[in-house]
């Protein structure tokens, strides 16, 4: 096959290729329309941020204006505030959320009782399957004046009694405390999994040459554990700046922009609610696009060098 | 794990560590539960004695059904109830077409435009027009302020297609070539030969596909109008969001607690059922492409 290839031309090869795949085209077909359609039309349609965007004249026939909207965003008095609440939010997951799953993952696997171990397994997996707005309307009740949380707070820290909702300070850790409460569990599973693929021989070999339970832990199972966290590192690094705005969104009061207004909810108001603007809100989420790319392209270049765990 | 040889010679520094171990799970287990526990309580609590009230509840406080007879008077859950139930199943079943289709499609070997077909999906997950090009495009296929938006749009997940993608290379080879030889055609292989192979894999996709649309309700935002059309999540927004801001929506505290229970126990019930599935499931998209 590789011999006779050289001597065909393209033409002759497109024409064979078509003439033996056909059918696995036609399949495709319906999935490219798909793609070309609700994912790469958007693309295309994201020349509107160039434009002056007008509905009735269309994405063609609008005023061309350049960078106009991107330098209005970089010079925007909310700018500094986005992006700042973008990174804090974003950074505040990677180094509370993302190690807890890990942490819950091996006490969970050094527990003795196979049965606590799997109640604990059950129990945690289960706030996963609430959805968000339920979780939010969970946290507009723990929350508030009279609620549950700002009691214990009030009773056991001294904390003022107040609708915590309201203050811009406990933003950030009410997001990232029911982001820890949703999903410890459920993404402790993949941890746990790899941890129950680990050789037991290596701790027979280890306890023989007298190593203790910290020894055992530190040598063997986080290392065995590295090249699974490194994966998620990476998924997350890359969805770091799509930070959860449908769940910030549940959350937020006009009280609580200064902390909790992120690039996409920006968009979102931008576009649908307030001060209504297709073309800026376009620009604006161009720019949060291009960030996302840029970082999950650095990651993943940084681990290929690192162990050549990449994922593409 | 355990084995009687360890417990024999067990230093009491370890011990201790395991005691602490089980002793932190169970706590973790109890903050976990509270918050539910509380919603549970509420729910069956009246609604006056709620009001002045302070804490959180472990039982209810004077006990009636209140709350559970406005939530079934509620014509609005019941309508949001039909149209998410609509969503996630014809949805789910939808997606799991597609990506089913478009994972064989990508795991065969040797056709010329193999490799651009994988970059085209590989990227559409790195990087996405944003919010108002894609408003844009589903309004102007003429989908908007129909519940098909919440669907046709949504269709593949890249994420979902890798894992499905993943699942059926690890299907011998030789089991689709008699079948190719037997003049079956493509879709008699993918859904007759290997689907059964990936059955595990199906189950998980299909619960994450099934979870997101149930859970979904930013795009009902953007594309629904009418309030008879309203998924569940959107008119659970109304009642447990809007209720603390917007006068318009003002709602008892255990009606709203109530409505979590009714809107979240059919979820839970089903739980038990497809722990095993996903608990496998993570295992297979963990190892990746």
């Amino acid at each position: 096959m590789q011999g006779v290839r050289k001597k065909k031309s393209l033409g002759q090869r497109i024409r064979l290729d078509w003439k033996k795949y056909w059918r696995l085209y036609l399949l495709f077909l319906p999935v490219f329309i798909y793609f070309v359609v609700f994912k790469y039309a958007p693309m295309a349609g994201l020349v509107i941020s160039f434009e002056d965007y007008k509905a009735a004249k269309g994405i063609l026939g609008s005023k061309f204006v350049g960078m106009k909207h991107f330098i209005n965003f970089f010079q925007d008095p909310f700018f500094t505030r986005l992006l700042r609440n973008t990174f804090t939010i974003a950074i505040s997951t990677l180094l509370f959320s993302f190690p807890m799953p890990i942490l819950l993952a091996l006490l969970i696997n050094e527990l003795r009782s196979r049965k606590l171990s799997r109640t604990v397994q059950t129990i945690s997996y289960i706030p996963h399957f609430i959805s968000t707005v339920v979780v939010c309307g969970i946290i507009h009740d723990l929350v508030s004046r009279t609620g549950g949380v700002t009691m214990i707070l009030h009773n056991v820290f001294g904390m003022p009694v107040t609708n915590m909702l309201y203050e811009p300070n406990y933003f950030v850790p009410i997001y990232i405390a029911s982001d820890i409460w949703s999903n410890i569990g459920w993404n402790s599973i993949v941890y746990l999994s790899a941890l129950t693929a680990i050789d037991q021989e290596l701790y027979e070999a280890a306890v023989v040459d007298g190593a203790n339970k910290w020894h055992q832990i530190i040598n063997i199972t986080i290392p065995c554990l590295l090249p699974t966290i490194v994966i998620m590192f990476i998924l997350k690094v890359g969805k770091m700046f799509d930070v959860g705005y449908e769940k910030i969104m549940l959350l937020y009061t006009p009280l609580t922009y200064e902390r909790a207004d992120v690039i996409n909810t920006y968009v979102y108001r931008r576009g649908f609610a307030e001060n209504v603007n297709f073309s800026y809100s376009t620009a604006v989420g161009f720019f949060n696009s291009v960030v996302c790319f840029v970082l999950v392209f650095i990651t993943n270049k940084i681990t290929q060098r690192l162990d050549g765990n990449s994922l593409w | 794990m355990s084995n009687q040889r360890t417990r024999i010679k067990t230093p009491v520094g370890e011990r201790i560590f395991y005691v602490a171990d089980s002793l932190l799970m169970i706590f973790l287990c109890v903050v976990i539960l509270i918050p539910l526990v509380h919603v549970v309580a509420g729910s069956f609590s009246d609604g006056m004695s709620y009001m002045s009230h302070q804490g959180l509840l472990i039982l209810p406080l004077n006990p009636t059904l209140d709350a559970y007879r406005a939530v079934i008077a509620n014509q609005n859950i019941w309508s949001g109830y039909r149209n998410t139930i609509f969503i996630v199943v014809v949805g789910t079943v939808l997606d799991m077409i597609f990506t089913l289709v478009s994972a064989y499609v990508l795991s065969r070997k040797g056709y010329m435009l193999k490799r651009f077909f994988t970059i085209m999906v590989v990227f559409s997950m790195y990087f996405s027009g944003g919010m108002i090009p894609f408003f844009l495009v589903v309004r102007n296929v003429g989908l908007y302020k129909s519940i098909w938006s919440l669907i046709i749009p949504s269709l593949v997940n890249v994420f979902n297609l890798i894992i499905m993608r993943t699942a059926i290379m690890g299907v011998p080879d030789s089991l689709e070539e008699s079948a190719q030889l037997d003049g079956a055609g493509h879709l008699t292989i993918l859904f007759r030969i290997i689907t059964p192979l990936v059955l595990p894999t199906v189950a998980v996709v299909t619960l994450y596909y099934a979870v997101s649309h149930w859970n979904s309700w930013f795009n009902a935002m953007l594309f629904i109008k009418d309030r008879n059309k309203y998924p569940l999540q959107l008119i659970l927004r109304e009642i447990l969001i809007l209720s603390d801001t917007d006068e318009d929506f003002t709602m008892s505290e255990t009606i709203q607690f109530a409505t979590i229970v009714v809107a979240t126990l059919p979820v839970l019930c089903i739980y038990p059922f497809i722990q095993k599935y996903f608990v496998k499931g993570v295992m297979v998209g963990a190892v990746k492409g």
